[in-house]
């Protein structure tokens, strides 16, 4: 299934898009795979992290899963492998969220192409305003791989011009002026966001970073796409079923209905 | 080039260098990796900056400051005694130690919390490791009356309590970093995850040349003070410039103020310039913070530059018996000065350092911070080397106050 057919999928029954995120070998790597299992029912796509050593982007829900993952041993080549496994589970568009120097560590096209390899549909570079190198997006483009950036509150209308120029897949616009990690409330400038970069791309436009129950979730849904991660890592740290949360999450992604 | 007033000359004026380049790459290091929420700010930054620095309103309240505050012009001293010893050319040490809060730090603290003032901001947040930015920081923070809060990981603030309570004392908020490896590099992150957080009030006073495009650029400016100094006291003293320039080099922000002003010169008028890493326990030990030495090129808190990372990307941690230049990463512009040869760079061990502190104790009557204990350790290998008529400047970046503790656990005996 393509990225726009999972997309096209959700706008035809009247919701947006849920994209699950886990962080690769979190809580281990069994538990991870279990995870997946267990979203890939509510999931129109998912988004795989891997685990690094500064996610300078992350909360510290996030950041404590990286680095259980690491401490366990979870290694690029252990991600590609459970990128394959996942694959094999589901057509599902698969995302997978790098910060940069694990692919500079690698070189840039290696890493692609194994991950293409892999089965991993795109990539979402959170520390990689795409300007910065245009030949690397290109060149992840090229091997067939589609490429996610974000956008923020803090965003100019002139910046998300610049960005969505590069962006293919979908784009993914910060909810808050923040890092990853639940809220209760999402601030209301989401929406005045997701219509800025509408007005600029054809793409669909997934709302992530505090989405954690019905009543964020429904102020995401003003998108296309919601991408919930926290709130799942949470879950599973407290080795609670992720199923119940999904389930609720879900609800809250029919915009027209009373919340 | 810049003349700065403090020596007595014209106007103050903050240098026009020739890179960064508009996208803040010096060569192909530098730019700007940081999450989108920064760019806006990160341009923000830049526009006041470029635009204070044209400002002579700016430039005279910086000068005011930097000479009734912080104490410049500082000394360049002959170290006599330590010439003799080594018996090759002469040394002289650019004295920054002697600047108010004990380094070089407070040349760009200043310069940086001016430029918060003049934005607007009335927050400004900052990393630490040892606890030497972090007071100077505060420092700056309690002269302008702003709020100010201090990163630094835990594994710090337990090695350095005296600075968590001078930090305390001029009314920062020091908040303990628990996350990764509880030192500098995490107490960077978490900094930057706060201004990402608090963007729109906030003002994030970096403390050496790394981190996002402006920061390599500004900090630099700022730390040129100390080259451009230099220069003009060399003319003063000798009527030329100095043979060889040497520094320590953490992040590298005391080496490139002294550096700069000399980098860009034709290649026949430049001295040899030699930025000296931390070996700590030995480069084949894998316990060591020299990122040109030993590193490879990558991107650590917005900046592409020699890094120190695994196999798989993950950045290792760095090692010196130095918390100033215990970070895993070096100042995109000492990476480019390194691939072009402008400047040569060495490294010594935590050993060598500790003889080098000793040292200059003992012949000059000046306890060293141990950063710059690293200086004066390499300095013993290049001096002797070098002719009588030849001329050295070591920057002497900060004093030993903060080391003697440590200094005491790991010399007692010997003394």
């Amino acid at each position: 299934m393509t990225t726009k057919e999972a997309f096209a999928k959700a706008k035809e029954e009247g919701r947006a898009a849920l994209i699950p995120y886990l962080t690769a070998g979190f809580p281990s790597r069994e538990g991870f795979l279990e995870a997946v299992k267990e979203v890939l029912p509510f999931a129109d796509l998912l988004e795989i992290g891997l685990p690094y050593s500064d996610p300078l982007g992350d909360g510290p829900v996030i950041q404590r899963a990286s680095e259980v993952a690491l401490r366990k041993g979870m290694s690029v080549q252990g991600v590609l492998e459970l990128v394959k496994e996942v694959r094999a589970l589901t057509d599902k568009p698969l995302f997978l969220m790098t910060y940069l120097n694990p692919v500079l560590a690698w070189g840039p096209e290696r890493f692609f192409s194994l991950f293409k390899g892999a089965g991993a549909t795109g990539l979402i570079l959170p520390d990689l305003p795409p300007d910065e190198d245009p030949a690397l997006v290109r060149l992840a483009q090229e091997i067939g791989l589609e490429t996610v950036f974000l956008l923020a509150p803090t965003s100019t209308d002139r910046r998300i011009e610049t960005v969505v120029r590069y962006a293919t897949g979908f784009v993914y616009a910060v909810s808050v002026t923040g890092v990853t990690g639940e809220r209760e409330r999402l601030p209301e400038e989401v929406r005045d966001l997701v219509g800025r970069i509408r007005a600029k791309t054809p793409l669909p436009v997934a709302v992530g970073f505090g989405v954690s129950g019905r009543a964020t979730a429904a102020q995401a849904a003003v998108a296309d796409g919601v991408v919930v991660g926290s709130a799942l890592i949470r879950a599973l740290e407290r080795e609670e079923p992720l199923s119940p949360l999904l389930a609720e999450i879900r609800e809250g992604l029919y915009p027209k209905e009373p919340v | 080039m810049g003349a700065w007033r403090l020596l007595g000359v014209k106007m103050l004026r903050l240098p026009d260098f020739p890179l960064p380049n508009g996208r803040g790459r010096f060569g192909p290091y530098g730019g700007r990796y940081v999450p989108e929420t920064l760019i806006p700010a990160l341009e923000e930054v830049e526009a006041a900056y470029l635009e204070a620095k044209k400002d002579p309103a700016f430039l005279e309240e910086l000068e005011h400051y930097l000479r009734t505050f912080a104490g410049r012009p500082t000394p360049l001293f002959h170290a006599k005694r330590l010439s003799a010893y080594w018996g090759g050319a002469q040394v002289y040490l650019k004295r920054e130690d002697l600047l108010h809060t004990g380094a070089h730090k407070i040349n760009n603290t200043l310069g940086q919390a001016l430029l918060a003032r003049r934005m607007g901001k009335k927050r400004v947040i900052a990393e630490t490791g040892a606890g030497q930015h972090g007071v100077s920081v505060a420092t700056v923070a309690a002269l302008f009356g702003m709020e100010c809060v201090v990163y630094m990981g835990e594994e710090d603030v337990r090695r350095q309590a005296l600075n968590v309570f001078r930090m305390k004392l001029l009314g920062a908020e020091v908040r303990p970093v628990a996350a990764g490896s509880r030192t500098l590099k995490d107490a960077t992150n978490e900094a930057i995850r706060d201004w990402i957080t608090h963007v729109r009030t906030t003002f994030y006073i970096l403390g050496s040349v790394v981190g996002p495009h402006p920061y390599p650029m500004m900090v630099r400016d700022f730390q040129s003070v100390i080259g451009e100094e230099v220069k003009r006291q060399s003319l003063e003293l000798f009527g030329r410039y100095p043979d060889a320039l040497i520094a320590a080099v953490g992040g590298g922000s005391n080496a490139i103020g002294l550096f700069a002003p000399f980098a860009y010169l034709p290649e026949g008028e430049r001295p040899r310039l030699i930025g000296v890493e931390a070996a700590g326990e030995g480069l084949s030990t894998g316990r060591h913070a020299a990122s040109i030495g030993a590193g490879k090129r990558g991107v650590l808190h917005g900046s592409y530059m020699y890094l120190l990372y695994d196999h798989d990307g993950q950045i290792t941690p760095a090692h010196s018996v130095s918390a100033g230049l215990d970070y895993p990463g070096v100042g995109p512009e000492h990476s480019y000065y390194a691939d072009a040869g402008i400047a040569e760079y060495a490294s010594v061990t935590d050993e060598e350092a500790l003889e080098g502190f000793k040292l200059l104790a003992r012949l000059e009557g000046i306890i060293p911070a141990l950063e710059s204990a690293h200086a004066i350790a390499h300095a013993a290998k290049v001096v002797p080397e070098m002719g009588k008529d030849q001329i050295v400047v070591i920057n002497l970046s900060g004093r030993g106050d903060k080391d003697v503790t440590e200094a005491m656990r790991l010399l007692g005996g010997e003394l």
